[in-house]
């Protein structure tokens, strides 16, 4: 059985998704626990991969028995396994803290938001598994799709907002096709592994520096990186709060691990950094998507429109990190792909949660919200703590690594960036926390001010809730773990 | 000049017409202000890269791709008489993919046309910003 958990990661959900679109016409209410015991056992595998591979080291699984480079291998080493745990334990967390609101809100839909949310995942495990390129093109579609579908499920503007990140997205995994297309011409390949040993003979063919530039364009498009982020604020805004907490961790931070993994092993460092001089210059646009994202969110008046704005500022952050091509600013680009997916889940759990109690996630409605839900924003400010990087929660150390390899590297624009951000973030948050204590709570009568109605959630929501945000913690608490035995063998030995 | 223009245009028509093809799906997602025509756009641009897969599978003077003597005491196969499969196969699943997406997206443009009575991008902006 232990064999099989690369495929079971991603075949359990797949298969439940089925088994709940069956029931549909059964027994809707027997979706729920058939999809929460898929992702038990997901992020159970997940979590097993990651306890062999720092036993034993990375490993394969061969589909079909086929051997690579003709069938598809689902390879797992000490980078996938560490952003698969974390990504398998955010699906399944957020899972058991959104059912109450998605069973209310979505009514005799919530069967297919169940069957959407496991394909989604499906998808996305599959996505950080596989060691084949077109396969991956296949996942990510089918987390798109789903996506897609999840986002449209949200109120009246959510359809337009939608299918503008229906455009957007097939533009990008179009492009992601193409990229390889070009790889498979020169390669005849689409094994990660075998193109990485074929391509350093020929890396100086035209053909392989224009599919490198493609396939990252769009995966630039699919990770909302300035100035391709357009889809993102209305697409996640619009979304219904179960959905957002789902596809706000998952979607960028999994795109940007297919960045890493694209670069540091389809392409080797040499190329990716030393090739055509692209490095500075995406440096400078993970500069300038920091500033942007900072800046924007705060003009903005509404909490998960403001987050949105945050989680762009988040891609700069780790783009800028990977692309800078040293081993500590790797390590921090790396350790914020699994830290960002922890803040950005706890974040939008809070703000949902505050939408679903309040019926509005303006910043007015967040009057007096501290004497009406203490515990969900006590959550709210850890993840404002973590997103701010206030030790010891796990956003500080993954910036404090981030703000080292760019001082070491002596890009002042980077660090500039990440410690004008951090600022931002401060006075983000920390209105909030003021808005929410210490304004007066307006009711709308005359200046009378009427008794405040507790409004917090229920406990089934509460506890999921409160052990993301103690994973905050844990994962900070951690870090000088995570960071020697999976992300230090992780990164290539060519990075200085 | 005009001679080496047109023999590499000849050359390389595969690439040409994909190139063509992938702009115009492009054009029609930026441009074009009705949503209908800009999910057409959309499968035109996919549309132009299943056939750049397919068109790159050719071979001169090749046949199909079918063994039909295969097996001990035959003749070893000779790949160069046959064209590649593997891009083809390859499209089928990316084929499935453009109609799923193709299936979403007309799914948000009918509600969107159910919820507001049009699909002009220009008016739709006009609606949201009125509320």
């Amino acid at each position: 059985m232990s064999v099989h958990y690369p495929a079971l990661v991603v075949v359990m959900p797949v298969v439940a998704a089925l088994i709940i679109a069956i029931l549909a016409w059964v027994h809707p209410s027997r979706a729920l626990p058939v999809a929460v015991a898929a992702l038990a056992a997901a992020a159970g595998a997940a979590a097993m991969m990651l306890v062999r591979v720092l036993a034993h080291g990375p490993f394969a699984y061969h589909l079909g028995g086929w051997p690579p480079p003709v069938g598809i291998a689902y390879e797992i080493d000490h980078l996938n396994a560490l952003v698969l745990a974390v990504m398998a334990a955010v699906a399944l967390i957020n899972l058991l803290a959104v059912w109450p609101q998605a069973e209310q809100r979505f009514a005799e839909r919530t069967v297919f938001f169940y069957a959407l949310y496991l394909l989604f995942c499906a998808g996305t495990f599959g996505i950080l598994v596989t060691g084949d390129a077109f396969n991956l093109f296949v996942l990510l579609e089918i987390t798109s799709i789903s996506g897609y579908a999840l986002i449209g499920l949200g109120r009246r503007d959510a359809a337009l907002a939608s299918l503008n990140y229906v455009f957007m997205g097939t533009i990008g995994a179009s492009l992601y096709l193409l990229g390889i297309g070009y790889l498979y011409l020169v390669t005849g390949s689409l094994n990660m592994a075998d193109m990485a040993a074929i391509l350093p003979r020929i890396q100086d063919s035209r053909v392989v520096t224009a599919a490198f530039i493609i396939c990252m364009t769009g995966l630039f498009m699919k990770m909302a990186l300035f100035p391709l982020h357009g889809w993102l604020p209305n697409a996640y805004s619009q979304a219904a709060g179960p959905v957002c907490s789902l596809i706000a961790p998952l979607t960028t931070k999994t795109m940007i691990y297919v960045m890493v993994r694209i670069g540091l092993y389809v392409f080797s460092p040499q190329f990716t950094f030393g090739r055509l001089d692209l490095a500075r210059a995406m440096v400078w646009l993970a500069v300038m998507a920091i500033v942007f994202g900072s800046l924007t969110a705060l003009a903005q008046t509404n909490l998960r429109r403001m987050l949105c704005y945050v989680v762009v500022a988040e891609v700069g952050y780790m783009v800028g990190g990977f692309w800078l091509g040293t081993r500590t600013a790797m390590t921090g680009a790396i350790l914020h792909i699994v830290n960002d997916a922890a803040m950005t889940l706890c974040v939008f759990l809070v703000v949902g949660t505050i939408g679903h109690q309040l019926k509005s996630d303006t910043f007015d409605t967040l009057r007096g919200a501290f004497r009406r839900m203490p515990w969900t924003m006590a959550v709210m400010v850890v993840a404002g703590l973590s997103l701010i990087g206030v030790p010891p929660t796990c956003g500080f150390f993954s910036k404090w690594y981030l703000l080292g390899g760019a001082l070491a590297a002596g890009h002042w624009g980077l660090a500039g960036a990440l410690v004008f951000s951090s600022l931002v973030n401060t006075l983000l948050f920390f209105r909030i926390f003021e808005i929410a204590y210490f304004e007066p709570v307006n009711t709308g009568n005359y200046g009378h001010a009427a008794p405040l109605r507790y409004a917090e959630a229920p406990p089934a929501m509460l506890a999921p809730m409160i052990a993301a945000a103690m994973g905050l913690i844990v994962l900070g608490l951690l870090t000088g773990e995570i960071v020697t035995r999976l992300i230090a063998p992780a990164i290539p030995a060519a990075i200085p | 000049m005009w001679d080496d223009f047109v023999r590499l245009a000849v050359a390389k028509a595969n690439y040409w017409i994909y190139i063509v093809l992938m702009c115009i799906g492009l054009w029609g997602m930026i441009v074009k202000g009705n949503l209908v025509k800009k999910i057409i756009g959309m499968n035109i641009l996919q549309t132009a890269i299943i056939l750049f897969y397919v068109s790159i599978a050719s071979k001169a003077g090749a046949t199909l791709p079918i063994i039909t003597h295969h097996g001990p005491g035959t003749d070893s196969i000779q790949a160069v008489g046959h064209i590649n499969p593997l891009p083809h196969v390859l499209m089928l699943t990316a084929i499935v993919v453009a109609v799923a997406t193709l299936g979403v997206a007309l799914a948000l443009a009918m509600r969107i046309h159910r919820d507001y009575g049009t699909l002009e991008e220009d008016e739709l902006l006009a609606m949201m910003r009125e509320k």
